[in-house]
Order: structure tokens, then sequence, then C-alpha cells
């Protein structure tokens, strides 16, 4: 029983994590596909961005077949939303959205009259928005009737090239360029037709949310193997437990000449069919785990990456069938020490005494000879790299070794403790304690490994949060924040605000794109104010470092992106611009925590000379505190549509922290998870056990202690050692948060955070093992505490 | 093509640019209209219709006319290569304005455009087919100096020519598989069909501005699966622009365009209706360019012999008579695999006859 | 006060009492198949120094009285009085003090505790009792034949050894009954007659009541007093 459910548990924690995953990376893959179809190849400016219809021309006059699309951000209300402007005419046959060219009505609507805007029907409740509806985008152009479509991507509203244009105030830019499946286009010949304006690549590789959401998903496949660890602790001490008692049997079975391997054959039969009903079990459990999941982590990867998840769970059998290999792996590993010593039980043996201290020593040492090869696996993984991959596996490897060490750790205390102790019951606890160290242990050892996750991935996210908020404050020093409708909208209203009594500065945050090493790079502008100055926060720069970007070639590095393109103060940078590479100087490195993508922040003027599809229209304003609220009102009453988006300092405050607390909630409740499933391991072992410590505490209660007393041993002795998993899960926490912090962060995001302490943190965790631990012991305890004196006396009893 | 069955945008859009289909939709009954094919099927009101007496202007109505519907610019080839085999080229430029007051900037443009393009042998027939937007310069074609294009296939004029008319054209398309460019030198005047260009189609009133230049000579290269062959021959092309739609009973056509050995043209078509007899019509072009218009009872065409091709019955030989002038063929197909999987499919390929005649021509077989 | 509560003259009840009597003493197992009675009505009196053997079949409820007497146990119905005290008018506490204090048990297992040496086992009943005496643990364990064996563990021990030690263990605290079940049923017959001697031989020195249990008619011939439980009653032999 105890053996299914932790392989169901484990199974579905495991799983749960990969349909996650699976839903994700099918959405990004539908968002790409669903436009250009699986597979393929497509064109892209090779300076990032967008780039001129013109090439379009060019390419179709000589002869390739392409089909242009136009991708741009918008909002509708207050939901963001994707632009997608396709060509129905000229889409290959394999996109999805082609299969309208067969309907003959969306057709002709799509392209006469005011056209049709295409959206899934999810997106459509999102958007909240009725079929017919016409909303209005933040830049005040009136989408086309909406109009239900399956095929559409999950958060896209597609419409016609011409359309989109308009709507994203893009007039003659495309973004890029589908090839038709048989277009024949080598390197070559693109050259001869666009230069080098345009790249060839893949459709796959343009998954940029793939690539920018990998970090985020790696995380949870790191969390859900976490889980499924201590899954199989359970499995692995229930099917133990479950060998042990049928040794006698199986000595029986061979002793009437049944052979070892027909018996491992029969015994893997059984497992097998185990695998299935755990295994089928756990998948419904992880379909549940990521049902409940989903919802936050598509809000989580929509505010983080604007990545679009659907939230109807959909699964293929690729899911199920890894689920049960996962499954029907963690049941072989927990019963190859079985099956193992089946193989080599001999057919007659003497029913000797179990010799428990030899074996007692044994195990210890074993343990200890484990931990350390998992200890040196840890070392050479931390010495091997600082990838993603090696920082999970530092945390892995240092998590295993301390559970492995736990058993030895606790041996140690008591044989200490007994050494003490004088009153003889005491003594008989301490010693006794030992002895079931070795039954308790692999639920000791997830509690451990549970407990260390929460206290490191609690510590790393309280000292994000704490890194984050004092960051924003920070950062976000202008009181109004607005985004105007248009480039021209934007002169108006600057031209406006110059007269405004209330207004000290008027900063202008333009920015533009391009991409470095195929990396995506926002290019922000910064003019010459005290608002930066003094203000912005930097993690190293020069000693003139603001003079020095306001006079030229000059620029500030975002830590993700001077991490990843290896530079420091000092170092030359070549940025594409829309002309040609423009080297700057890296005068200053600042921290740019949750934005996946790199930043570079320029003066406003170089911005404006080097880019030439910068998008003017965002604007940071300085405004007296007071007069704030007024003054926004002011202005939304005075431009009204020509302002696509304007926020107080506090509502962008407060938007940024919820996204954060979003990233987080996902793994925060898979840590509980984790910590639920070892309580759980902890309340199966401590059943299991409780047969056996009758025959252990009936003799004590025959000399004389009273029921009553030796349960409240027991409990004690199960607290004292979820206690011990706890004391010494603290600084393995701290050393795990530190590897999230050092290691992980910096591979995932790029960013390194200050490693901070919170000890009322694991406080809280110390409580939560003693509570954990006191439920789990309750049930076996209360049972031995109301024991009647025939159960204890069977211990006794000549005929048992 | 068979109107009963409810038909896609594109089909629609395929069935009326088939070229022959504007004399099938001058014949079609205003009832059949109103049976409603949508957009297409109605006479929508705002675009323009054939006026009798309205004379056509060159070069200007070489160009494109946006306030009409449809139109196109059709050339067939009949080939005979250095190698002696014989080879047929079809160049075929659709437009269809999908609302009134189509030509507008940009993507706002409501002309879709489609091409066909197909080269055949005794062997093969290869064939391609392309889509594009109007308004930002990837189809089009323009007066004088006259250019037709959509993407990289061309119908335009020679820089050799000195004139603003189509006396000196060059034509080319391709894809991977077929590829072929052939100087079109025109021997003999511009035929106007019906009156004077005003083709008219039914009792009804429906009609076409529609005209004809049946005397290309024509010589350049046609490459079949790579083999480049150096070709000569003669090729025919039709004008034909209108705004009027399909008859709902219509099931399928077909049509030929004869070069009678001696210089005489010879254009016939039968029309199938699930309703009512076959309808013929057909003109006598001298080799001077002198038109007479055949009558319904001087033709008799009839199919010989069938062969399952794209899996349906199409006739392959066919017994073509003109009694009037003692016309009395039998024709065979270069290829009688020349279906075109195009969107519509249609069959359409060179054909050679002989009996009382001889020569060589195109065959347009639709609705099979 | 009166000359009948003085504490010399209850003293001196006490010694002239028997220090163990049992009065109609039944108890009956519940089992699906109805309830079985293993006791109806089990009378009997063993005084300080004095021994019993207590025969019977396999089944016979052997066990069942011992674990009565022993306090491990309660009766349906009859009273057990151990050196005067009634045992069904205390409280588990009391009854647990009882044991620990009065009662040594040796059991057909041993059940020593596998976690303490033979030292620790030896002195545990004595120290949970508060009685602990180590002279007195020196002169057990020198007359068992334990003094080498101090510090090792019961696994270490052979089965003649490890019974020993739970002798031991049982007169450590100066029980004033001794109870045995099937002592010697894991041995082979000259250990197990060795082991007896011993216990015979201390029990002698302790002057405590002895109660055995065993199968064997020749073990139960070495005590003083055999009786026979047979269909829930006892018969004398």
């Amino acid at each position: 029983m105890t053996l299914l459910a932790g392989l169901a548990i484990a199974t579905a924690l495991w799983s749960g994590v990969q349909a996650l995953n699976a839903q994700a990376r099918n959405s990004y893959d539908a968002a790409t596909a669903a436009i250009s179809g699986g597979g393929g190849r497509m064109l892209l400016a090779a300076r990032g961005g967008l780039f001129e219809q013109d090439l379009f021309v060019k390419l179709r006059r000589a002869g390739v077949e392409v089909s242009p699309v136009l991708e741009g951000a918008s909002r509708i209300g207050d939901k963001n939303i994707r632009i997608v402007g396709v060509e129905p005419v000229s889409l290959p046959r394999r996109s999805p959205i082609a299969h309208m060219r067969k309907r003959a009505d969306i057709l002709d609507d799509f392209l006469t009259g005011e056209g049709r805007a295409f959206a899934s029907p999810q997106t459509l409740r999102r958007l909240d928005l009725a079929e017919g509806a016409q909303p209005q985008t933040e830049r005040g152009r009136r989408l086309p009737p909406l109009t239900a479509l399956a095929e559409a991507p999950p958060g896209a509203i597609v419409v016609d090239i011409g359309v989109a244009q308009r709507l994203l105030d893009r007039p003659g830019k495309l973004s890029r360029l589908i090839l038709a499946d048989d277009a024949a286009l080598d390197e070559a010949r693109l050259k001869r037709v666009a230069g080098d304006a345009l790249r060839l690549v893949a459709a796959d590789d343009d998954s940029e949310l793939a690539r920018l959401t990998d970090s985020f998903h790696l995380n949870l496949t790191a969390f859900g193997f976490l889980a499924f660890l201590v899954g199989l602790f359970i499995v692995h001490a229930a099917y133990g437990l479950a060998f042990e008692q049928r040794l006698p049997t199986l000595r029986t079975l061979r002793a009437l000449g049944v052979a070892a391997p027909n018996l491992v054959a029969a015994m893997a039969c059984e497992i097998a069919a185990f695998t299935f009903v755990a295994g089928g079990a756990g998948l419904i459990g992880g379909y549940a785990i990521a049902q409940a999941l989903l919802p936050n982590v598509a809000r989580s990867l929509e505010s983080l990456y604007g990545a679009q998840i659907s939230e109807s769970l959909t699964l293929d059998a690729r899911w199920g069938l890894s689920g049960l290999v996962m499954a029907g792996a963690g049941a072989v590993l927990a019963a190859a020490s079985g099956f193992a010593k089946t193989m080599r039980l001999p057919p007659l043996s003497v029913a000797r005494p179990i010799a428990w201290r030899a074996a007692h020593h044994r195990y210890l040492r074993r343990q200890a000879a484990f931990a350390t090869i998992a200890l040196v696996a840890a070392i050479c993984a931390y010495d091997f790299g600082k990838g993603l991959a090696s920082g999970f596996a530092v945390i892995g490897f240092s998590l295993l070794a301390a559970a492995l060490f736990l058993p030895v750790a606790l041996a140690g205390f008591l044989a200490l403790s007994e050494n003490l102790a004088h009153r003889p019951l005491a003594r008989w606890f301490f010693a006794d304690g030992r002895q079931e160290i070795s039954g308790l242990s692999l639920a000791l050892m997830a509690l451990l490994v549970a407990l260390a996750a929460n206290i490191g991935v609690g510590g790393m996210v309280e000292g994000f949060r704490q890194t984050f908020t004092r960051w924003l404050d920070a950062r976000l020093v202008a009181e109004v924040y607005f985004e105007a409708a248009t480039p021209a909208d934007a002169r108006d209203i600057e031209a406006w605000a110059r007269g405004q009594p209330d207004i000290s500065a008027i900063l202008p945050v333009w920015r533009a794109k391009t991409r470095i090493d195929g990396w995506p790079i926002e290019i922000v502008g910064m003019t010459a104010h005290e608002t930066y100055s003094a203000h912005f926060p930097l993690i190293e720069a020069t000693p003139d470092v603001w003079t020095a970007l306001h006079a030229q070639d000059a620029v500030l590095v975002s830590e993700q992106l001077a991490r990843r393109l290896g530079v420091g103060l000092g170092s030359a940078l070549d940025i594409p611009t829309s002309r040609r590479d423009w080297r700057a100087r890296v005068v200053g490195i600042f921290p740019d925590y949750g934005n996946p993508k790199g930043q570079l922040r320029v003066d406003h003027e170089e911005l404006k000379r080097y880019f030439d599809d910068a998008s003017g229209v965002h604007y940071g304003l300085r405004v007296s505190p007071d007069a704030t609220a007024r003054f926004i009102d002011n202005m939304q009453r005075r431009f009204d549509g020509a302002i696509a988006r304007i926020l107080d300092q506090s509502e962008l405050k407060s938007m940024s922290t919820e996204i954060f607390e979003r990233t987080f909630a996902v793994t925060a409740a898979l840590n509980t998870l984790t910590l639920i499933v070892s309580g759980v391991a902890l309340f199966a072992s401590l059943l299991t056990l409780s047969d056996m410590r009758q025959a252990r505490i009936a003799p004590v209660w025959a000399l004389g202690a009273t029921r009553r007393e030796l349960a409240a041993l027991e409990m004690i002795r199960v607290v004292a050692f979820a206690a011990g998993a706890a004391i010494l899960a603290t600084p393995l926490g701290l050393f795990m948060t530190w590897c999230l912090v050092a290691i992980v962060n910096v591979a995932a995001f790029g960013w390194r955070l200050p490693f901070q302490m919170f000890p009322t943190q694991w406080l809280m965790v110390f409580l939560i093992a003693l509570c954990a631990a006191i439920l789990a012991a309750l049930i076996p305890v209360a049972r031995l505490a109301r024991a009647a004196p025939t159960e204890l006396l069977k211990v006794f009893s000549n005929e048992r | 093509m068979n109107a009963d069955r409810p038909t896609g945008s594109r089909e629609r859009l395929g069935a009326a640019m088939s070229r022959r289909s504007a004399l099938i939709l001058a014949l079609s009954s205003t009832s059949a209209l109103a049976q409603g094919f949508g957009g297409l099927g109605a006479n929508a009101p705002g675009f323009k219709f054939p006026q009798p007496g309205t004379p056509l202007v060159f070069p200007k109505d070489h160009g494109a006319h946006p306030d009409f519907r449809t139109e196109w610019w059709y050339v067939t080839a009949n080939l005979k290569g250095t190698d002696g085999a014989s080879y047929g080229v079809q160049w075929t430029l659709f437009r269809f304005a999908l609302e009134p007051n189509s030509a507008r900037a940009g993507w706002t443009d409501r002309n879709v455009w489609m091409a066909h393009a197909a080269a055949t042998d005794a062997g093969e027939h290869l064939f391609a087919q392309k889509f594009a937007r109007g308004g930002i310069g990837l189809a089009g074609v323009e007066a004088a100096p006259f250019r037709a294009y959509i993407d990289d296939w061309l119908l335009e004029t020679r820089d050799d020519s000195s004139g603003a008319g189509i006396e000196r054209l060059r034509v080319s398309a391709g894809n991977g598989n077929f590829a072929y460019a052939l100087d079109l030198t025109a021997t003999g005047p511009i035929v106007l069909q019906g009156e004077g260009g005003y083709s008219r189609k039914s009792d009804a009133g429906q009609a076409s501005y529609y005209y004809s230049e049946p005397f290309f000579m024509t010589e350049g290269s046609v490459s079949i699966h790579g083999r480049e062959t150096q070709v000569s021959g003669r090729a025919w092309m039709d004008r034909e622009w209108s705004s009027q739609a399909l008859a709902a009973d219509q099931q399928g056509w077909d049509w030929f365009a004869l070069h009678l050995d001696g210089g005489v043209k010879l254009m016939l078509y039968r029309m199938r209706s699930v309703k009512a007899a076959p309808f013929f019509f057909g003109n006598w072009i001298d080799a001077d360019g002198a038109t007479s218009p055949l009558m319904r009872d001087d033709i008799a065409i009839a199919p010989l012999e069938n062969m399952h091709i794209a899996d349906r019955d199409t006739p392959v030989r066919w017994r073509v008579q003109i009694k009037s002038r003692g016309v009395d063929v039998e024709t065979r197909p270069l290829n009688p695999r020349s279906w075109m999987a195009t969107e519509p499919a249609y069959w359409e390929g060179p054909i050679f006859f002989s009996g009382s005649h001889k020569g060589e021509g195109y065959l347009e077989m639709t609705g099979y | 006060m009166s000359i009948h509560a003085t504490p010399e003259y209850l003293e001196a009840l006490r010694k002239s009492a028997p220090m163990l009597r049992v009065e109609g003493l039944r108890k009956s197992y519940s089992t699906p198949q109805g309830a079985i009675p293993v006791l109806c009505g089990v009378d009997f009196t063993l005084a300080a120094g004095a021994s019993l053997a207590l025969t019977g079949e396999s089944g016979s409820g052997k066990s069942t009285l011992l674990h009565l007497v022993g306090a491990l146990d309660d009766a349906d119905a009859g009273e057990i009085f151990l050196d005067g005290v009634a045992l069904t008018l205390l409280s588990e506490r009391a009854r647990a003090a009882l044991r620990r204090e009065k009662i040594g048990v040796v059991f057909q297992q041993f059940n020593l505790i596998p976690s303490l040496t033979v030292a620790e086992n030896l002195g545990f009943q004595a120290r949970l009792a508060g009685r602990y005496d180590a002279a007195w643990q020196d002169e057990l364990a020198h007359r068992l034949g334990l003094a080498a064996l101090a510090a090792r563990y019961p696994e270490e021990l052979s089965g003649g050894q490890q019974q020993r030690v739970a002798i031991g263990r049982a007169l450590a605290v100066r029980p004033s009954l001794l109870l045995a079940d099937e002592p010697t049923g894991n041995l082979d017959e000259a250990t197990g007659d060795n082991v007896l001697a011993l216990a015979l031989d201390l029990v002698a020195t302790t002057g405590c009541a002895f109660l055995m249990a065993t199968h064997s008619q020749r073990l139960a011939a070495r005590l003083q007093r055999r009786v026979r439980l047979d269909g829930g009653v006892l018969a004398a032999q």
C-alpha cells in the first residue's frame, strides 16, 4: 500500500511538472506554428527588429515564395495581446491558418471591407469579448470585427498584414517571412536578392519564447525531479520493508527448489503490475496537479515573457508513457537491492538471530561511504562548470550527501546521549532510537531534503523579494509613466507637458530593439537628469559614469547581458543598429531583475541617431508628488486616446511586484507539495514500523513501564528525529540558497542576488518539521498508547 | 466546374477566371445569378459592365481594368523542339477584384492575382500556380509598355520592341521542375471578338470585352526537369474582362483554339449544362484577321475516347465538325495527362488534329 | 491506635500469608466464533520461597494464567493477591510499578533489549524500579557466569547465556514473585537443565515465590509442587 502510494505520489509530482512544461512548450510551438506551420524555414531581420516590406517584394519578384508576417505587442484594456498580421493568399499550405482559404466566407470577409480579426475562443474569453466586437488598442486603433477561429494561436489576434501594419503603427514593415515548403533559397541567393538585411533561420530556432523560458522550465523540472526523488525514498523504504517481511517465504520457496531467477522474474512481474497501477494513479494525480497549477504557471509566463499558454490542458500519449517509464524506473531502482538479495539468497539458510548491531554498523558505514561519494560528486559538479545543469547537480548531490549522512549523524548523536544518560528508560530510549534509525532513515532523509529545499528556496525567494523591492524603489523614481499611442501623440503630449507648472522633468524613455549573438536586446534611451544620476542603481560603474554616458559612444549594460556577452567595464561593444554596427564603451553595469531580455541604456540622442525605428512613445515624468493624481487626471482628460497607458509610480511598482509574486508561486506550491510528500513518507514509515515497534516495546512494558510512558517516548523520539533533520536542514538549506543565488540564478537569469539569511524562516521550517513529525506519529503512537495488553502479550506468546 | 457543389472562395475565383468561363458567364441566366454564389455570384453593384459600342483603345486596354471584376491574360503555344519533339506551353494571369474600386494603395488594394503556368511534352505535363495580392508590387499589368507580372513570371514587351503594342513580347515562367522563356512576335492583327470587342454572351445582355492575338510566331526555350530544348512554333493570346458571374447549372466546358494549316484560326467551345442540351459557339478567323461567327447548328463536337485521368473519366480524343466550312477532324492530345491540379483543377494541353484539315492547337476541358 | 494497625503486626501478617493467592480466576478470549473460555475458576496459593510448576498441554492456558498473575493482563473474574495486594484494584500506573518492583519475568524468547549490553540488561528492571544494587547484581552476574560477558550485547551471546541474562534481570530487582514461561523452551536439554538449576538456586537465595509454566514433566519434577491445567481448571498432580 505504501509502496503504491509512494510510487503514485512520485509519479504524480513528476508527471504533473512534465505536463506543465509540455503544455507551455506546446503553446510556444503552437504560437509559432499557428502561423508558419511546424518546421520549415523563415527569414528575419539580420539586425533584429523589423524590416522593410520592399525586401519581401524583391524576394517574391526574384521567384522566392515567401509569405509576410508582422507581429507586435498591443493591449486591449489591461490585457496584453499579440497582433499577428498574415497574408492569407500566400501563406504556405502547412500553416494551420491557411485552412481559412478553404472557407470562402471567411476569406472574403478577411480580405474585404474592414476585414476580420481572428482570435481563438480561449483568447476571446480571456479578453471577455464576444464575436463581432471591435475593441480599441492602446494606440486608439479600432480592430476589425473579432471572429472566433480555433486555429488562431493562443493570446494572439490574427489580422490581415495591412491591418496589422495599421494597428501596430508600422506601415511598410514586416517582422518575418515564411518560406513556402518547397521554396529554394540558400544563403548565396538570399544575399544576391536582399543583401545582408535578412537572415535565414529554421522555424524551430525562432521560438524566442522557448529560449527565454528555458530556465523557467528547467527550474520546474528540477523541482519536479526533487519531488520525484522524495517519492522514491518512500518507495525504496516501503519495498525494503516488504522485502524483509517476505524474506522467510522467499527462503522457503528457494528451499522447495524454486530457482532464484524465477523468483526475481516473478517479483519483476509484480513490480510491473505495481508500476501500471501506481503509475496510472500517478498520472491521474499529475494531471490534477498540472490542472491546479496551470493557471498560475500560465500567468507567470505571460507576465514574465508575454507567452500565452493555453489553459485547457491537453496531453499526448508521450507524456503518459514518460510518466509510466519514470514510475517503472523508480520501482526498479527501489526494488533493485531486493532483487540482488534474492539472487544471492542461498537455498538453505540457518535462521540466525538477526545480528542487529553488526548490521547497524554495516549500515552506517555504507551510508557514510555513499554520502562521501555524493559529496565528492557535488564537489566535482561544482568544479566542472557554472551552468544551470551543474548548479542543479551541485544542489542535488549535496542534498543526497546530507540525506545519506543524516542517519550517521543521528546515530552519533544518540550514542553520545546514551552515554550521558543515567536513567534506565532514557538509556533505553537512546539505545533503542539508534536501532530505529535504519527503519525511519529513508523517511527522515526525505524529510531532510524537503526541509532543506524549503529553507533553500524560501531563502532565495525572500532574498529576491527584498532585493527586488529595494531595486524597484531605486529604479522607479519618476512619479508618472506613460506610453503615447503614436510618436506624433508623444510629441504633442511632450509639448504640452513642458508648459505644466507641476512638472519638473520630462524623461523620454525611448526604446529600440536589436540582437547581439542572436539574443534579443532592448535599447533604452536616457536623458541627463538627476533622476538617473542620483538614483539609478548600478552594480559597477566608472567614476564619471553619467558624464561619460551622455558624452559619446558609451553604454550601460544590464547585468545579465554583460554576463552573457562576457563584457565588463571598459569593454567595447559592437551594437547592430539600423545603419551599421555602433561601437560603444561599457561605462556601467546595472541590475535588471526579471527581464528575460538583455538591456542596454544609452544616451537619448544617440538612440535617436542610431535607431530609426526606435519607438518614441514611452516617457517618465517628474511631477511634484502631491500633484500627481490631479496631473494624471488632467492629462487623461486632455489627451484621452492619444495615451496608450498611464500609470503612477505606485501602480507600476505593485504591478511589478505582482509579477514577481506569481513567478515564485509555482515554486512555492511544488515546495509545499514536496514537504507534504515527505510528511506522508514519515507517516507511512512509522505506520509500517509500528508492528516491529511493539516487539521492542513489549518487554520494556512487561518489565514495568506504562504504555503511556512508552507512547510518550515514541512521540518524543519521532519529534527528536524530525528536529534533528530540521537542524541539519538549516545549513543545508543555506547552502542550497547559496547555490541557487550564486550558480543557478546566474546561469538561468544572468543576475546575482546578494546572499541573505532569514532566521525566522528557519524557525518556521523547524516548527513545520516538528508539526509534520507530530502529525505523522500521532496515529501510530496513539495506537500504541491504547494497545490492549493482549496486543503486547502476543509478543511473548510461545505459539507465535 | 460543378456549380451545384458549394465552392470555396478560391475555387470560385478559379472558376470565374478560367478563361472561357467568361463566355459561360455571359451565357448564364439572370435567374442563376440569383441562386447566390455570394459575392461573385451576384451582380455586384459598384462594378462596371461592358457596354456595346464602346471602342477598345490600345494600348490602354492591354492593361488592367480594376473597375471590372474579373480579367485575364492568356497565352498558349504549340511548339516544336530542335530535338524534333513537340511541346506545349501555357501562361495565364488572372485578376479578381474582391470589391468595387479595387485599385487602392498598398495592402488596401482589393485585387487578388492568380497565375497558372504549364509546360507539356509527350511524357510530362508540369505546372505551377501563384497567388499574389495587388497594391504592393507583387503582381500587376501595365499597358504601355505592356508588362504583366506576378512574382518572377512575366509577359512583357521585349527590349527590341519600339511600339507600344503587344507585337513583340517575351513570356517566361517556371518553378523548380520546369521553365520556359519564349519570344512572341505577332504576324497578324489583333482580332476583336464579337461586335468590335463587345462580346455578347446571352440574350439577357451579359457580355464581356474580348480580344485575341492568335497570330504569334514564337521561339525560345523550354526546360523540363532541367533538360532545355530550343523550340519554335505558334502562340495564341486571349484577353477578356467583365464583371458577371457563372451559371448555376453549368457543368463544364470543352474549348478548342486551333491553328489550321494555311493560317486560318478557329475558336470553338461546347458548354455542358446539367439542365439543357450542350451549347456550341465558335469563331472562324481568316489568315488576314477577318472573323466570322459560327452558328450553333453549324458546330458538332463529340468525344471519341475517354481516359481515366486524375480519378475521373476525361475525353482525350474528339471529333470536331463545322459543316459550313467542310471541317471534319479528329483531335488527339500531345499528352493525355495534361491535368492542371491547380485550384480549380482542369485539363489543358496541346492537341493535334487531322482529317479534312490538319493542324495543332490547345484544348481546355473543365467539369469532368 | 489499635494493636492491629501497628507496622509490626502488619509485617507479621504478611509473612504468615501466602505470597500469591489466586481465587476463582476466569478468563476467556473473544474470537469471531464466540468466546473461548481458557480459565474457568482457578484457585491456588504460593508461599514465599516456594516453587510451583504449572503443566498442561499446549494452549491449555498456562501462559494466560502467568500473564494474569504477572499483572500483564486483566482477568474476567476472580482475584489475585500478590503480597496481600489485590491486583484488580490497581491502576495502570500502580500495576506497572508492581511489575517492576515485585515481579520478575522470564520468557521463552528471552526478550532481552538488543540495544543494551549484558550489564545494562541485567540492571534494567532494577534501575527502572529504583532498586539497583550493584553488589547484588555483581553477585548475580558472577553466579550466572555472566561476569566476563558484561560488556557484550545480547546478539553476541548463546541462547543459554541469553536466558541466564533474562533470569538475572528478573532477579536483580529482588522480586517477590518470579514467573517463568517455558524458560528452557528455546534451549537444548543440557543447557535448559543448567539454566533451571541456576534459577532454582537463586530463588532459594532470594526467598521469592517461583511459578514456572512448562510442558515438560521432567523439569516440573524439579520444583516443590506441581499442578496441571486442564479444561480451564487446576488439578493437583
